[in-house]
């Protein structure tokens, strides 16, 4: 699905990663760990546009056939092709309603032109309908239907988390990729989240590599995971094998 | 979804109540008030274009003058009658494939919102890569530039000098007729899924880009809307005063739309109506502050400028008092 | 020789033109390095400046050589005052709502001179010692050529040695590195900003009295135009950089000088130059020439 060969990556002096590489098959959840500061985001970044890396190499493969460089694409581009991601800090459109928020992630997919929505010719009526409908059961899907008229950011911390999946849902990704999602979550919404994801990832067919800190979410759902320390790849496995792995062991707990 | 539809409802009554209005207005008004209420529904029409890019896009641009010049002088040159070319052309002749078009008013502003809005779209293309102050004074220089032009293509504009004699076809139903095609063009607009774009790439360019908008190509297109609407209602206005010039056409009059825009609140359709005609009203009605009076009693001296100061100090106090809410408030129709 | 001496004046001409640009973009440069606004309103405290030193001759008995520095003072503090008054309750709003506060405050200092000035040009009273023309080798030259760039130096080398070896200046600096930072360490940031903005007006107006010196037409209006291609010139030095400013001060009055010399035609575009170079030096490099790259974060 994404291949991320040897990926590097620098701010003025500083490197936020080195020569960095990953895989992840389709329909695997994959995760991606570190302490802070590590380079996880700015991973993200670069898979999705945001910042051009200095050098490597990232081939996304929805299906078999069909190969994407996505270096030197822009993240609209990218977003088409089916990636798309939630954001470390949330990033929902604020002042608009949750169901607007969870509309536009639909947008990019719409077949109709500008004209067509200001004379509201049926083609777009109907794919409009079509839009609404699908929102309305993406936020059924995510607990968020009866606050659809609410602003996004009246809503409480663990409910945008949730927004933001939901549009980014919309987009109809193949590639999901969640920057922190349990972050600020207690044990029992945690535990909520895992099952969630397992269940989108069987319903909407998706390949999902996620940044998370919560340890106990982290190895009950990813099939695999990449520690990162310092911009450094430093292990990778399946949890097993990274729990008794004693470099990430030591990067957690900063032993020299 | 509850709302669908609703939109229109107001709309047609809001339609049959304005109808019914300028009715009676051009019937029991006199026609000094009647340009007013004409002169309001071009500035309807120029509030909600400026809205459109600076309110709902999110886009500060002080570029409207320059569109509103081409629209101006693409209504005069095309509705001119030939004779009054002739005699409007005294300094230079105008160029020969210009000479002897007399367009009707429908198909010149037509011809004036499709050659701004191309203007909009040509200098849209390198210029809305930037953001906020560097997009402002940019389209600001544009603006400038197509001034300076103007003022320099003796044989095209007539320099300096102006056009004189523009057939006066605009009255109240013609402004008044396009401001309602513009608030249905923008009402439609905000609430289909562009519109909805538009917000996005306003509320956050890095969200709306990795949710797959293309920054670019909205931002483009909405810049070339706008300048569209621009440089149809500065047709209105060319056909209404019958006279222009390069120097109508300075960042003065790009503020005064900004003043509506600001009062009508960023990215409010209802407002900015109902702002553009406050205005309106207002400058005419302050107009005594920049001349002198007689009541009769007493000779009021007036103060040039006075008004403008007046003008601008509501506008700093309004932006004081507003602060945060401002360009964040998205309310529509 | 002809010819050469022709190019002279050109030159001449251009330096002085570029010195004046370059102290008003002084100002605009050193307002966007800390607050990131552009000042809209500085190109009519330039205006205010001129005409503050017009009254100041004729009608006090002030004699002309203190008025020249009264008046860049009294200058000073109205653009602090109107620091004060329209930008700083605005400073923690998104900056389109502040740049609209300063478009505002613009026209109401350009029509507040309306009102008071009058809308009528008036001529500036140049005194006689700086109206004196000299022979320099069969070219003959305005003083006030010669004193311009002069000035403008020994400000600039003022301004330098304030900004990097005083207390405040290097408060200045570290506001517009960071300001936040800055601001947390205990940093003035009210009284640094009032600073900023005295300086910066002091200098427009200096720029001011010259510029009524070389052009001696006053009108309410004749800020307009030199507070824009001076911010012009400030983006393509390189916007936040005082330095820069001076150099893209020197690159507009010179090139307008010589475009005007060397392409008489263009003549009548004149007023277009500043822009068309403004806008193909955001377009290739935003950052102006002595900027630095700014990286978004996300």
């Amino acid at each position: 699905m994404l291949k991320v060969e040897n990926l590097t990556m620098k701010f003025g002096g500083v490197t936020a990663c080195n020569n960095f590489s990953a895989e992840i098959k389709k329909d695997q959840i994959v995760g991606l760990i570190g302490p802070n500061g590590a380079g996880k985001t700015t991973i993200f970044n670069v898979i999705t546009g945001v910042y051009k890396p200095v050098e490597g190499q990232i081939i996304f493969t929805p299906e078999d056939s069909k190969q994407h460089l996505l270096l030197g694409l822009r993240p609209d581009e990218i977003a088409k092709l089916g990636v798309c991601r939630t954001f470390q800090n949330i990033r929902l459109f604020k002042d608009l309603s949750v169901l607007e928020n969870v509309f536009i992630g639909n947008h990019l997919r719409l077949g109709s032109n500008v004209f067509s929505t200001v004379l509201r010719l049926p083609n777009y009526g109907y794919e409009e309908k079509r839009m609404y409908e699908k929102s309305l059961y993406l936020l059924e899907k995510v607990g968020l239907r009866d606050v659809k008229d609410e602003k996004a950011t009246s809503l409480p911390y663990g409910m945008q988390r949730r927004l933001e999946i939901a549009r980014a849902l919309a987009t109809d990704p193949k590639l999901l990729l969640l920057d922190e999602p349990a972050a600020g979550m207690n044990p029992q919404e945690t535990g909520e989240l895992t099952r969630f994801i397992r269940e989108i990832k069987e319903e909407f067919d998706l390949t999902i590599f996620l940044i998370e800190h919560h340890m106990d979410v982290i190895m009950e759902i990813s099939e695999k995971i990449y520690v990162l320390d310092h911009g450094i790849l430093i292990a990778q496995g399946n949890p097993g094998e990274i729990q008794k792995n004693e470099r990430v062991i030591e990067a957690y707990l900063g032993v020299e | 979804m509850k709302s669908k539809g609703k939109p229109s409802v107001i709309l047609v009554v809001l339609l049959i109540l304005t109808i019914v209005g300028l009715f009676l207005a051009s019937k029991f008004l006199d026609s000094y008030k009647i340009r007013i209420i004409t002169l309001s529904g071009i500035y309807v029409t120029l509030g909600l274009s400026m809205n459109l890019i600076n309110g709902f896009t999110g886009m500060f641009s002080l570029g409207h003058a320059g569109f509103m010049a081409i629209g101006a002088y693409t209504v005069g040159i095309l509705t001119m009658p030939i004779s009054m070319k002739e005699m409007n052309f005294f300094m230079q002749p105008i160029v020969p494939c210009l000479a002897n078009v007399e367009w009707g008013f429908l198909p010149a502003l037509l011809a004036a919102g499709i050659v701004a809005g191309l203007a909009g779209f040509l200098i849209g293309a390198p210029v809305l890569r930037l953001t906020d102050d560097y997009l402002a004074i940019a389209t600001l220089g544009f603006a400038e530039i197509i001034r300076v032009v103007f003022t320099n293509t003796q044989s095209l504009t007539n320099g300096a000098l102006g056009l004189k004699g523009i057939p006066n076809y605009t009255n109240i139903w013609w402004s008044w007729g396009v401001a309602f095609v513009t608030i249905w063009f923008m009402a439609f607009l905000i609430r289909g899924s562009y519109g909805k774009a538009f917000l996005a790439i306003k509320e956050d360019e890095v969200a709306a880009r990795s949710m797959g908008i293309n920054l670019f190509k909205h931002k483009v297109m909405s810049f070339s809307f706008g300048s569209f609407f621009a440089g149809v209602a500065g047709g209105l206005l060319a056909a209404l005063l019958g006279t222009i010039d390069p120097n109508m056409f300075r960042i003065t009059l790009t503020f005064n739309i900004l003043l509506i825009v600001v009062l009508g609140g960023l990215g409010n359709i209802g407002g900015t109506v109902v702002s553009a005609v406050v205005v309106t009203v207002m400058m005419e009605a302050l107009r005594f502050l920049d001349e002198s009076i007689n009541l009769g009693f007493i000779q009021l001296k007036g103060i040039p400028g006075m008004r403008m100061v007046v003008f601008s100090m509501i506008l700093i106090l309004v932006v004081l008092i507003k602060r945060e809410g401002l360009p964040g408030k998205t309310k529509r129709v | 020789m002809g010819d050469f001496s022709i190019l002279f004046q050109h030159l001449a001409n251009g330096i002085s033109l570029g010195s004046l640009y370059a102290l008003i973009a002084i100002g605009y440069t050193m307002v966007y390095g800390i607050l990131r606004l552009i000042n809209f309103a500085h190109g009519d405290i330039f205006m205010l400046g001129v005409y503050i030193t017009f009254y100041g001759i004729l009608y006090t008995p002030i004699p002309w050589w203190l008025v020249f520095l009264i008046a860049p003072t009294i200058t000073g503090f109205i653009g602090l005052l109107l620091e004060k008054i329209a930008y700083k309750p605005l400073r923690e709003a998104p900056r389109t709502t502040i740049l609209i506060s300063a478009i505002g405050a613009s026209f109401f200092l350009q029509n507040l001179g309306i009102v008071i000035f009058g809308g009528r040009p008036r001529a500036f009273p140049v005194p006689r010692i700086l109206n004196r023309v000299i022979k320099l080798g069969g070219v003959s030259i305005n003083v006030v050529a010669f004193i311009i760039p002069t000035v403008t130096v020994l400000l600039l080398v003022g301004l330098n040695y304030f900004i990097n070896k005083t207390k405040t200046g290097m408060a200045m600096r570290a506001l517009a590195k960071d300001y936040e930072t800055a601001s947390l360490m205990g940093i003035d940031v009210n009284k640094i900003i009032s600073i900023t903005f005295f300086l910066g007006s002091f200098l427009a107006a200096v720029g001011g009295i010259m510029w009524g010196a070389r052009y001696p037409q006053l009108m309410p209006l004749m800020g307009t135009m030199p507070g824009l291609k001076s911010f012009i010139a400030a983006v393509i030095g390189g916007i936040g950089n005082i330095t820069g400013a001076v150099i893209g001060g020197f690159i507009l009055g010179l090139g307008e000088i010589m475009l005007v010399a060397l392409l008489p035609r263009l003549t009548g575009y004149r007023d277009a130059f500043a822009f068309v170079l403004l806008i193909i030096i955001l377009l290739v490099k935003p950052s102006g020439i002595m900027g630095d790259k700014i990286t978004e974060k996300v």
